[in-house]
């Protein structure tokens, strides 16, 4: 048990009925890595997903997300997670400034802070010409961004983005992992899906995902050398046509 | 929403206020006057003067009669006997026939009411008269309509109705917005959101009622002020008490909301079920039809009706009067209700599946 695995997966299963989208996977994600966590539609990524941020019991197998039981100590998981998940869901009827200090306050944080981070934030994101604007009427990219901001509000170790640029052109999408980065760089995990390849090179190791199973897991680099491809893209069609 | 919430109860107010009334008006009023003398013409005189009859029709036969009313074209027949007016000075006992459409049978009831109130005041008025032409002879003399119950003339229905009424849209927005409302969130996918914070499960049903609770508040007082300034309802006992009862109750429309809110997964479901509610709510609340009436089994489900209570209570303590120790039983049941129904909401908002 090293101090520096943040996530420790072990045989890790959700069943519906009869069907495993989960299917008994493992795998451990250090601090500071940025995690790949890919999969075809329907694969299982957002069922573990699920799991691992506290909102979905799992069937069977053993996990610890920040140190904490996924089974017993789910509330504990959630004040060290930030989570954003692939629907849009900061609320529409309220505006930017309002977004955030709704957010900074479910975390506890101190009205004093909330006020210097969402200034910060706002900045950081050029969003000062909107801030009192309904978040409904932005953009697709710039609620993204917004939204990815949101959820690291209160420095949590671990941030999980399910698909966080599904949907977002391709210069908002650089912008974005430029922000992964940098919170990578500050020390936060950060545990990302996606369906776009050259986003798979960008991350630090990748997992892929098929029929609820993890069929490779490994820097995208040593990934292409073992399934002998030009890129993420082949070793993913490689593996999810089966 | 913020004006759809307040504006459309209060239009309803207005509107059912003057609409929800067991008065019967404009009754259609036909006659057959076997008597054909001054004293029947006065009789039937007698309620064309009455604001509540009108269209008056002379039928000749009562076949004549029957088939108008059989095509709807009358609601009340009076059948003068022959020698009505002769026996009116002769004998003691006179009849009257009078055929009712019940169809509607508490509007018939209503009716014959008035009916013997016409010919009670026109029995007084003729025995004056008689008693001017014979000194001598004072006879009591009596004319009778088959049945017979007293009538609270005095009742103002709008008095009555207008509280009721007050309660039902207090009711039907804070039951509606609430139960609406966490679904709506499962659906666009913020509660997901909310479920991955370190939020309590209190904290948040807390957070979901007092906005609900806030406007129900509101939406009482707007109401008051309208019943006050529209249709100059009383308020005989204390505004305080008032309050402090509705602020209870709410709590527990607002339970019942967002424990329906919590079961469901579609606002379309959220909705079919508070309507179930609130159309048993209101028809067993005793505000349309009274709760004695109802058999036993009916009654029983009416003790864990909150409408019932709310209804009881706004009419004791504007209409009569009551202070805290009269409505205390209702106190201290919808305090109990409103404890169990959050304590339900929040044991049933699951943040993992």
């Amino acid at each position: 048990m090293s101090k520096s695995k943040v996530i420790q997966v072990e045989g890790l299963t959700k069943m519906f009925g009869d069907f495993a989208a989960v299917n008994s996977i493992t795998f451990e994600v250090e601090k500071g890595e940025i995690f790949g966590f890919l999969g075809a539609n329907g694969a299982g990524k957002t069922t573990a997903i699920k799991m691992l941020i506290g909102i979905s019991h799992p069937t069977s197998g053993k996990a610890t997300v920040a140190g904490f039981d996924v089974y017993t100590q789910t509330e504990d998981i959630k004040k060290n997670i930030g989570y954003m998940s692939q629907k849009f869901a900061l609320y529409d009827d309220l505006t930017v400034k309002e977004n955030i200090i709704f957010f900074g306050g479910i975390y506890g944080l101190p009205r004093k802070i909330i006020k210097e981070k969402s200034d910060a934030l706002i900045k950081e994101l050029g969003l000062e010409n909107v801030t009192n604007q309904l978040v409904g009427s932005l953009p697709l990219g710039w609620k993204q961004k917004l939204s990815f901001s949101v959820s690291l509000i209160h420095d949590p170790k671990i941030v999980f983005l399910d698909e966080p640029t599904g949907g977002v052109d391709p210069i908002t999408r650089r912008q974005f992992w430029e922000m992964i980065y940098k919170a990578a760089n500050q020390g936060t995990t950060v545990f990302v899906t996606t369906h776009y390849m050259d986003e798979a090179e960008y991350c630090d190791r990748v997992s892929i995902m098929v029929n609820g199973k993890i069929e490779a897991l490994d820097t995208p680099k040593k990934l292409k050398e073992q399934f002998q491809a030009e890129s993420m893209n082949d070793v993913f069609l490689e593996l999810a046509r089966g | 929403m913020l004006p759809i919430i307040f504006i459309l109860p209060l239009l309803q107010l207005v509107i059912l206020s003057n609409a929800a009334t067991f008065e019967v008006k404009n009754i259609k009023f036909g006659y057959i006057d076997n008597d054909r003398s001054s004293t029947s013409r006065a009789l039937i005189e007698k309620f064309n003067a009455s604001t509540y009859f009108n269209v008056l029709t002379d039928y000749p036969t009562q076949n004549k009669a029957s088939a108008a009313m059989l095509r709807g074209e009358v609601d009340v027949v009076m059948e003068i006997p022959q020698h009505f007016s002769r026996n009116l000075q002769t004998e003691q006992h006179n009849t009257l026939g009078i055929i009712i459409n019940a169809i509607d049978g508490a509007a018939a009831g209503v009716e014959n009411v008035y009916i013997t109130q016409i010919v009670k005041s026109f029995n007084k008025s003729i025995r004056t008269d008689l008693s001017q032409i014979s000194d001598a002879q004072i006879q009591p003399i009596t004319i009778e309509t088959i049945p017979l119950f007293w009538y609270n003339e005095t009742l103002n229905y709008k008095t009555f109705m207008v509280p009721g009424i007050l309660v039902l849209l207090v009711t039907m927005i804070t039951l509606f917005l609430s139960g609406m409302n966490i679904v709506r969130e499962k659906e666009i996918g913020t509660l997901e959101q909310i479920n991955v914070t370190p939020i309590k499960k209190s904290q948040f049903i807390i957070g979901k009622l007092f906005p609900f609770w806030v406007i129900g508040m509101a939406l009482l007082s707007i109401g008051l002020i309208i019943s006050k300034l529209v249709f100059d309802v009383p308020m005989v006992g204390s505004l305080l008490l008032l309050y402090l009862y509705t602020s209870i109750y709410i709590l527990v429309v607002l339970g019942i909301g967002l424990f329906i809110s919590n079961f469901t997964d579609t606002q379309q479901q959220a909705m079919f079920i508070a309507w179930f509610f609130v159309v048993i709510f209101i028809l067993m609340s005793g505000l349309f039809t009274p709760i004695e009436s109802m058999p036993r089994w009916a009654q029983l489900i009416t003790e864990f009706n909150p409408i019932k209570y709310y209804v009881e209570v706004m009419r004791m303590v504007m209409l009569k009067g009551s202070d805290l120790m009269d409505i205390l039983p209702q106190l201290i049941k919808t305090l109990v209700y409103a404890v169990v129904m959050n304590g339900l909401a929040v044991w049933s908002y699951k943040k993992t599946t």
